[in-house]
């Protein structure tokens, strides 16, 4: 459980580190918290040539409110999210879903760029910038680019990142005043990567006992996690009754898509999910009857 | 004495916890040698194969890298690992090479060593090792061997390692028509103990005395002297083998392994300090496994639900060889199935078979756990089936305090017949019932709250305890007025050092500071036999009793010289030896004297008790919550009630562990898929926050003069089979009765699952 050998290399800005990155033709790695990837090279699973770390380079661990979104930089850390003042008014469902992140020590190293380039299934810091319609800005030999969460995400482990591309930093949309937020996961112990979990939020119409704008993402039982389209369009202004509960759970069972592996077979995955939306579901619509945002 | 005991009985801090708390421990990886090197153990990553050659050229070219042994760089014949305990007959044709030659059996067994001079560089010369493996079938699990298609050990023949019938009572009773009956099968998974720290070992070998130190050993540092000295040609005394502190060993740690001969064998070779520590991965394929067994049992009983008979079959997986301690698993599951209840008839088959997988041996309860698991769920059926409250069921059958000591036959091979001591089973059952509010509970059985399912479950539990040879002690009385104990006992952990110091204290009348145990060498001893089977306050703690009283002789004799009188007239107090009228003397002024004992040779005492869970079952999510659990036992007699109270709600949570989370999984290519701490799941300080254990000192025993049972194992015992029952009570509604542990969330999903399917048909 000794890490192979490496070179190690401390960029003092993102440009150096996009050309460390390159130079070493695609056989260096970025280092963020290290908390994915440092086990893995125990465990000689990865053998990089060098590693590029990013803890040196300024400006990457911002958290600032700008006029249409809440920008995150990719050295923003889980513990970072969990007290910053800013993050929990402008996205309380972000917090909620942080808390859920790990231990407490490896949330003191563990950071945002790094959750999404390594982009576990289970985690929950995707499936936010998923179901948030989040705008991820990548740095890379070419300039920048912004790519649209939906889009950055394409597997298990598998991202849109290019070779020498960097996560430089998370964009959120501006989250009004009044919304309804659920997040809820499912894990053998605290701390566990989720066997299964969902997140979602929706604008209430307090008036017409209604709500629109659903989104909904669960995660951990497939690849990657997934949006449930149909569910967010069949809930568009329904009632807020059990029956529409039932019908939402029965949708989204027709279209997740579940994994099995040696911690649960994917008929429990899928069945778990559902579960959770039915109970998440549950939660949002007694906060529109009970008027409390 | 005159002077009435004070230190046995009560809750003394641990002498041991100033040393450990404030960082001073020694662990193995805290040696530190001049001139050592680091060893990384290359192991198989094939199950089953022919071993056609091994290349480690490319890793001893490496700069940094002193040597790699394999096969051919050993003596002839490779030395096989013994059995320590429970031997089976014919057992002894599976025994494991300390090196794998020509075939490899599982995943994790060594092939080489690699010694370097640093880690880092040990596990990157690993990585160079080139093995040109011809894949076999692997044999997975129980009915696989049984097959005997594949043969693990082909010039045996056969994959069964046990093959026995043992039986108590008349069988034709059993046959009875009248008799109400059930049959079920039930399986435990393979789990195993994870102490936190891992393996390890400092070997130093000194060619100019041509004497050998391995540092490192626990639990039965004797027996490993013995045998490695004969493996490696060399007399017992040249070879010492030091105890240090240990991060746990729950009976997996201290046997003798493969790397117990490697690490000494490669630092004779090279004529360096050897350091080798088993990283966690490494653990989980190259520790000892346990429990995974499956059973096939009746029972039958009158209408009033009075037991006549448990006849069956218990089969278990050994794995790839014959561990030192591997036939105490099934032997013990055999001889504790009918456990603390009159069974009038016992009739089981017993089979021991190997399979493609790490080597199974002793794990705190071996056995123990399993039995209780298969038992108390069929119990539970029954008592069901037969309109039968659980509870009822169970003091109907509970052995009554008349009928103690109570013959339960020869049960196992390799010993006589045993018999259970003394106690009160249906009093030490009512306590725990009492103290639960069993009565107001129950009434949530099978009950819904908040969208939970709430349900209770029972288990009895028995366990002997102090098996094994006999121990010794010296006790040494010193110019300084100290007490210095030499025992073979030695130290897992367990507060070995506290409870003797207490023991001393009483029977010398002198204060605890003035006491030092000293446990931890085979140099200071001749023979020492170590701690297993809960047995080091039943033999070493005797001896030491032997011993001290033998002293106190000493000392009192002596003083009586010095005052003419008659060693009656005095008496021992504050490490003074006083005479009647005023006059005394301190012991410093007596010494050096010295006391001898042994203890050992008698029958074992059984510990017992009763254990109830109450669980809250999501039925959505398949989560089983631990509510509440509470544990009465009775230990005979209790030295030190703090440290036994820390052994059993360590024994319940690691139970809880293996009835909820832990599992090693193998895949159909018999790799092992669960080898992180990440992928085997051990309880956590947040996962049990609400359980208690209460201990008695009922009935002491008349087997040993301290009328001790042992206290470190019984309780784990108990946690499969209550928690499943109340899963089981739970879920009644669904008719789902849970034959398999782990009890985790898929699984309970999957048995609602199945219960809506019959429900459906
Ligand atoms: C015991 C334990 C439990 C955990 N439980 C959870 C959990 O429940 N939920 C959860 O979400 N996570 C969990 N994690 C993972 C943890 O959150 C990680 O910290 C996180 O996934 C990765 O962040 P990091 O900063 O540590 O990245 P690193 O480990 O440094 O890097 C991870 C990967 O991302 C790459 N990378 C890092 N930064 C960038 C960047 N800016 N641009 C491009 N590539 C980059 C690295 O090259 C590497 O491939 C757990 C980890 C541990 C050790």
């Amino acid at each position: 459980m000794k890490f192979p050998p490496f070179e190690f290399h401390r960029p003092g800005d993102l440009p150096e580190a996009v050309d460390l990155l390159l130079s070493y033709d695609g056989e260096a790695l970025p280092l963020a918290g290290g908390q994915s990837l440092l086990p893995m090279m125990a465990f000689r699973l990865v053998a990089p040539k060098a590693l590029i770390d990013l803890s040196a380079i300024p400006g990457l661990d911002g958290i600032e409110l700008n006029g249409d979104s809440l920008r995150l930089g990719a050295l923003v850390r889980w513990c970072d999210v969990l007290c910053s003042p800013v993050i929990a008014n402008a996205h309380p469902l972000l917090v909620e879903a942080v808390r859920h992140v790990a231990h407490y020590q490896v949330r003191n190293r563990g950071t945002l760029g790094g959750s999404l380039a390594h982009a576990d299934a289970a985690a929950e810091f995707p499936a936010i910038c998923l179901v948030s319609d989040a705008m991820i800005d990548v740095v890379g030999r070419d300039g920048k680019r912004c790519i649209a969460a939906r889009d950055f995400l394409l597997g298990a482990m598998e991202t849109d990142l290019r070779e020498g591309e960097l996560v430089a930093a998370v964009r959120f949309p501006i989250w009004p005043a009044g919304r309804l937020w659920h997040f809820r996961e499912f894990a053998r112990r605290s701390g566990d990567f989720a066997l299964a979990g969902v997140a979602m939020y929706c604008d209430p119409d307090r008036q017409a006992g209604v709500c629109r704008n659903w989104h909904i993402a669960c995660f951990g039982l497939g690849e990657v996690a997934q949006r449930v389209d149909a569910v967010e369009a069949f809930l568009e202004a329904k009632p807020a009754d059990t029956a529409h509960i039932r019908e939402a759970v029965l949708i989204a069972q027709r279209h997740l898509v579940a994994d099995g592996d040696i911690h649960a077979p994917a008929g429990y995955r899928k069945a778990l999910a559902t579960e959770l939306l039915g109970r998440g579901l549950n939660e949002v619509f007694k906060a529109v009857a009970g008027g409390d945002g | 004495m005159t002077k009435a005991n004070t230190y046995v009985g009560s809750s003394m801090p641990r002498v041991e916890d100033q040393r450990l708390l404030t960082g001073k421990g020694e662990f193995i990886d805290d040696v530190q040698l001049p001139g050592m090197l680091n060893a990384a153990v290359f192991r198989s990553s094939m199950a089953h194969a022919i071993v056609r050659r091994i290349d480690t050229s490319e890793a001893r070219a490496l700069p940094g890298v002193v040597a790699v042994l394999s096969a051919a760089d050993l003596p002839r014949p490779i030395p096989r690992i013994p059995i320590r305990i429970a031997p089976i007959e014919g057992a002894e044709r599976f025994l494991q090479p300390v090196i794998a030659e020509g075939c490899v059996r599982y995943v994790g067994e060594p092939l080489a060593i690699v010694l370097a001079e640093s880690q880092e560089l040990a596990e990157d010369a690993l990585d160079r090792i080139e093995v040109d493996f011809e894949p076999l079938d692997p044999v997975s699990g129980i009915g696989d061997a049984r097959r005997n298609a594949t043969l693990l050990h082909p010039e045996a023949g056969t994959n069964l390692v046990a093959d026995y019938q043992v039986t108590r009572g008349d069988p034709a009773m059993a046959d009875d028509a009248a008799l109400y009956r059930r049959t079920e099968s039930f399986r435990i998974q393979r789990h195993t103990a994870v102490p936190m720290e891992t393996r390890g070992l400092v070997a130093q070998w000194d060619a100019g005395q041509g004497r050998l130190t391995v540092r490192g050993a626990a639990k039965v540092p004797f027996f490993i002297r013995n045998h490695l000295a004969r493996m490696l040609g060399l007399a017992q005394e040249m070879v010492e083998l030091i105890e240090l502190d240990v991060g746990g060993g729950f009976g997996v740690r201290g046997e003798f392994y493969p790397e117990d001969f490697l690490v000494p064998f490669a630092s004779r070779a090279v004529g360096r300090p050897v350091k080798w520590i088993e990283d966690r991965r490494e653990h989980f394929m190259a520790t000892a496994h346990s429990r995974e067994m499956e059973c096939s049992l009746e029972i039958a009983c009158t209408s009033e639900g009075r037991i006549i008979a448990l006849r069956g079959e218990i089969a278990a997986d050994l794995g790839a060889y014959v561990s030192p301690t591997g036939p105490i698993v099934p032997s013990r599951a055999a001889q504790f199935l009918a456990g603390p209840y009159h069974v009038p008839v016992l009739d089981l088959h017993v089979v021991a078979a190997l399979s493609s997988r790490t080597p199974v041996g002793s794990y705190r309860g071996p056995g123990r756990f399993e039995a209780a698991f298969f038992r108390e769920r069929l119990m539970d059926m029954a008592a069901r089936d037969l309109g039968i409250a659980p509870d009822e069921f169970r003091r109907m059958n509970l052995i009554a305090a008349s009928d103690l000591p109570y013959s339960i036959g020869q049960l196992v091979p390799y010993e006589g017949p045993a018999s259970y001591d003394t106690g009160d089973y249906r009093a030490v059952f009512d306590r725990c019932l009492e103290d639960f509010g069993w009565a107001e509970r129950r009434k949530l059985d099978g009950r819904e709250v908040a969208g939970r399912l709430h349900g209770l479950g029972l288990a009895c539990v028995i366990d002997s305890s102090g098996a094994g040879p006999g121990e010794h002690a010296c006790l040494y009385l010193q110019q300084d007025g100290n007490v210095r104990v030499h025992v073979g006992s030695s130290a897992l952990g367990q507060g070995i050092e506290t409870t003797f110091t207490q023991i001393v204290a009483d029977e010398l009348g002198l204060h605890p500071e003035r006491i030092r145990i000293c446990h931890g060498s085979t140099s200071l001893l001749d023979e020492g036999h170590g701690s297993f089977h809960s047995r080091s306050l039943i033999m070493g703690g005797n001896a030491i009793v032997v011993a001290a009283r033998a002293l106190r002789d000493a000392i009192r004799n002596a003083a009586a010289a010095r005052f003419g009188c008659t060693g009656d007239e005095i008496r021992l107090q504050d490490g003074r030896a006083c005479k009647a009228e005023g006059q005394s003397t301190a012991f410093a002024d007596l010494a050096p004297l010295e006391g001898r004992g042994s203890f050992g040779g008698a029958e074992k005492p059984f510990g017992y008790g009763t254990h109830v869970a109450h669980v809250a079952v999501d039925v959505g999510t398949g989560h089983v919550e631990i509510v509440d659990y509470l544990a009465v036992e009775d230990a005979g007699r209790i030295v030190n009630p703090a440290i036994v109270r820390g052994q059993k709600i360590g024994a319940i949570v690691q139970g809880l562990g293996g009835a909820l989370l832990e599992h090693l999984v193998y895949d159909d290519e018999a790799q092992l898929r669960t080898a992180s701490l990440a992928d085997y799941m051990l309880p956590t300080a947040a996962d049990f926050p609400q359980l208690d254990a209460v201990t008695l000192a009922l009935a002491p025993t008349p087997r040993n003069p301290l009328g001790v049972k042992g206290a470190g194992e019984d309780a784990i015992a108990g946690p499969g089979a209550a928690v499943a029952n109340a899963v089981a009570a739970a879920l009644s509604r669904y008719g789902v009765e849970p034959k398999e542990l782990p009890l985790d969330p898929p699984r309970i999903w999957a048995l609602l699952a199945a219960a809506a399917a019959r429900a459906c048909r």
